[in-house]
């Protein structure tokens, strides 16, 4: 027979404390990111005779910021369905954020690839190497956030995305939504102030 | 609901790209980008992420980290004499 103390522990709802959790953590991303983007606005300028900011391809970055945008949509759609327990909406909205997110990082190892035929790496510059740190980790999120979107999508194919158990479509919506919003301010201060 | 917010941010998505084109605009480009961006800043949070109808508690905790980012600015560009 289970103790009364222990049955309270057990229906104790901790998804509060797990969403509270998450809030902290994106609060502290903003402090990662700040001052990454503080580094970059420092060596903005410093391109020791290298390539600078006229390499950037105002059109192309727009585009990508414009797929990421829309894949803020489609996150908030596959938790819309997920609320509802509409299991193939959730499935589709899911991989479809997990497509538009492979868009976009397909689209920066292009750009990358480009700015390293054009003379700027990670070593050319104060501006390169905080280019890249910058650009490069915002990338890597993208990365991690498409890796865990799959991981719900591979768990909704069998019905095991209702069980409360570690990440959930709620938590790894907020992490999309924030990398998107880094990106927001990544392309206005890096592109469309320096060109 | 959230089309309509994808639709409003892709207007202002437009906007932005298209304001370092217009010569016009040149005087109020700085501030006018930096807005633009806080729009959107603002509108995903508000709605995709659901803050403005949720706790409060949540709010106070993501806002300590976008508020603490000012401090860090100042000190990292204080630091590194850039003024």
């Amino acid at each position: 027979m289970t103790s009364p103390a222990v049955e309270t522990h057990e229906h104790h709802d901790i998804r509060p404390i797990r969403k509270a959790a998450m809030w902290v953590f994106l609060g502290s991303e903003c402090m990662f990111f700040g001052s990454m983007i503080a580094t970059f606005l420092l060596y903005r300028n410093n391109t020791a005779d290298g390539p600078g900011a006229e390499i950037f391809d105002i059109p192309f970055t727009s585009a990508s910021s414009f797929v990421l945008l829309m894949s803020s949509l489609t996150m908030v759609l596959a938790h819309n369905a997920f609320e509802k327990r509409d299991a193939r909406g959730t499935r589709i909205w899911l991989l479809a954020t997990a497509l538009l997110g492979t868009t976009f990082l397909a689209g920066q190892i292009y750009e990358f690839t480009e700015f390293v035929h054009k003379g700027l790496t990670l070593s050319t510059s104060s501006f390169g190497s905080s280019f890249y740190m910058l650009t490069g980790f915002h990338g890597a999120h993208v990365a991690i956030g498409v890796l865990m979107l799959l991981a719900m999508f591979y768990l909704s194919l069998d019905g095991r995305l209702y069980e409360d158990r570690g990440l959930n479509v709620e938590l790894v919506g907020l992490y999309w939504h924030f990398v998107d919003i880094v990106w927001i301010v990544i392309f206005t201060v890096v592109y469309l102030l320096q060109v | 609901m959230y089309w309509g917010i994808a639709l409003f941010l892709g207007v202002v998505t437009a906007v932005e790209v298209a304001v370092p084109y217009i010569e016009a605009l040149d005087p109020v480009r700085v501030p006018l980008l930096i807005v633009l961006a806080i729009i959107k800043f603002g509108t995903v949070v508000a709605f995709f992420m659901h803050l403005r109808y949720d706790k409060k508690l949540y709010r106070t905790l993501f806002l300590f980290g976008v508020i603490g980012v000012i401090p860090l600015f100042v000190v990292v560009l204080l630091t590194m004499h850039a003024f």
